[in-house]
């Protein structure tokens, strides 16, 4: 009974050291999923209770740490966790993604490309790729082990039958190392060719579900698809309205109810990065025009 | 040159060398030994808890018996023991070289996704990775079994009760097994429905010269289909010989109440 009544990121030593061994099996076998004894969190399953116990286990004092949640760095999730671990860790945090050190994520991979002394952390909700199409859990983990992916395909086939084309836009399965199928997290396909071969770690972290998994630096990870109908990451098709950027992946925004909509960089960072730098996009606030003040 | 075919045809496709189960002091299934020749359709029939669905489950290699072993001529023509085999190669078995048709197409269909990828399963299974060259047969084998192509995309939820069963079929014969366990297929379907059932696997049987082991209690289906007959009580078999000369002609008392019982057309 003489626990002490604070330790660093918030975990006990032992509870990080079980985490650890876990993230290390998840390495060692990349794409497969690490049963770990995943502990209550002081947030609720769904807020990312898996990427915390992650970004805990795996942040030390020199770390700098950055969130974001659908890519932006402003949100509630994002703002929280980053304060949660700046609050029990004292470490330093950051929006910038070239500055961080440990990026925890929610849905999105940012624009910026990672590097190799930086860590992903993944919030997963729902580890299991084959889940909605086996519901046994004992069942999809003898499909693992055989790998007996055929199951992955009816899912994608089912999509070309319905819609003409492979509908499915986020979770899109991907095959780690030619070995493990895995679910990347509810992220855009748009973002799935960032996971291949990527310099920085990304780990995975389902809290409700406890189970970790991992992308090694540099491993091949190749997105599902059939001969004759490829994989095709989506985006839609305009400019971002703030920074003019035509390669990141958009949010829709809906401006009125008379149909108008604007479409903007889901990654802040990278939008203000860009607008820093002098890119103008079609609806950027023109602040000189303000500051002139022409109509009183 | 000595007929391949002949060979072929000359070494069992399955055997069953004194096949027990017990559960418990209860024995479901006692000292069964037959062989199955490529081609032949076996009929197992009994009434209800005489052992037919225990024995089938032996066969496939769904339960482990308590005595006894099966053994199976795979594709290279070696004859392997059942229980030596690896599980992935008893699965990689069933879903190439083997068929299951369920009494309930539910168990045997994935009821919430399209006909179309029911059939086309197996073939992604095993590498299929063309979504064109997976629908062509998948409705080549739609129209083989009478479901019409413009249903290809429904699932088999708003099938009908015959047209499940049909589809079942398609879906297990698509790799082209060589043998095919059914448990009771036209169980539950109404009369002018199973026959046209019956007509259809009796002629697919035909044309792809599959082997088959069909459970029933119906001496119906027997007779139509099935070139032998082994009747089963208690758990034994109690008789055993061609369809017509067991169905026509039986020998022992409880065939022939069996064969007696059914009405008179």
């Amino acid at each position: 009974m003489n626990a002490p009544a604070y330790n660093f990121a918030y975990l006990d030593e032992q509870t990080k050291r079980m985490i650890r061994r876990a993230i290390l099996k998840a390495i060692a076998i990349p794409g497969y999923q690490v049963p770990f004894a995943s502990r209550e969190m002081p947030m609720p399953y769904g807020w990312g209770t898996g990427g915390v116990q992650v970004t805990a286990a795996i942040l030390g004092p020199e770390d700098v740490l950055k969130v974001i949640d659908q890519g932006s760095d402003d949100t509630t999730n994002a703002i929280s966790i980053r304060k949660f671990f700046a609050k029990t860790a004292g470490v330093a945090t950051t929006t910038a993604t070239e500055d961080a050190t440990v990026v925890q994520t929610r849905h999105r991979i940012p624009e910026t490309e990672l590097h190799e002394n930086q860590v992903l952390v993944y919030q997963v909700p729902i580890p299991e790729p084959l889940r909605f199409l086996e519901p046994r859990e004992t069942e999809t983990r003898r499909m693992h082990a055989l790998a007996e992916y055929g199951l992955m395909h009816v899912k994608l086939y089912e999509d070309i039958a319905r819609f003409g084309h492979i509908a499915t836009a986020y979770a899109y399965p991907v095959k780690v190392n030619a070995r493990y199928v895995m679910d990347p997290s509810p992220t855009p396909k748009f973002d799935n060719p960032k996971m291949d071969n990527c310099p920085a770690l990304q780990l995975f972290g389902a809290g409700r579900e406890k189970r970790i998994y991992a992308i090694p630096p540099y491993t091949q990870v190749v997105s599902l698809d059939f001969e004759d109908h490829p994989f095709e990451p989506y985006r839609f098709d305009a400019p971002c309205a703030l920074c003019a950027a035509e390669n990141s992946y958009l949010d829709e925004i809906v401006t009125d109810d008379k149909g108008g909509r604007m479409f903007v960089c889901s990654d802040t960072d990278y939008c203000e990065g860009r607008q820093a730098a002098g890119h103008h996009g079609s609806l950027s606030a023109a602040p000189y025009k303000e500051k002139a003040g022409s109509h009183g | 040159m000595v007929d391949q075919d002949l060979i072929e045809n000359d070494e069992p496709l399955l055997v069953a060398k004194s096949l027990s189960k017990s559960y418990g002091r209860i024995a479901a299934c006692r000292d069964v030994s037959f062989a199955l020749y490529p081609g032949e359709v076996l009929a197992i029939v009994g009434e209800s808890g005489s052992g037919k669905s225990t024995l089938l489950q032996l066969l496939s290699g769904q339960l482990a018996a308590s005595g006894g072993q099966v053994s199976y001529r795979m594709r290279d023509g070696v004859t392997r023991d059942f229980a030596t085999l690896g599980e992935a190669e008893r699965r990689f078995l069933f879903r190439t070289d083997w068929g299951f048709v369920h009494q309930d197409p539910a168990q045997g269909l994935r009821m919430a996704v399209s006909a179309g990828a029911n059939v086309g399963e197996r073939l992604m299974a095993v590498g299929w990775n063309h979504y064109g060259r997976i629908r062509d047969t998948a409705s080549d084998w739609l129209t083989r079994v009478e479901i019409d192509i413009a249903r290809i995309d429904d699932a088999p939820r708003t099938y009908s009760g015959g047209m499940r069963q049909r589809l079942q079929i398609a879906r297990n014969l698509v790799t082209e097994p060589r043998l095919v366990f059914m448990d009771e297929p036209t169980g539950g379907l109404d009369v002018s429905v199973q026959a046209r059932l019956l007509d259809l696997v009796r002629s697919l049987v035909a044309e792809l010269h599959l082997a088959v082991i069909i459970v029933t209690h119906d001496l119906a289906v027997a007779r139509l289909l099935s070139h032998r007959v082994m009747v089963m009580k208690g758990g034994r078999v109690i008789e055993t010989g061609l369809t017509d000369q067991v169905l026509d002609d039986p020998r022992e008392p409880y065939t022939q109440l069996l064969v007696s019982s059914i009405l008179p057309p």
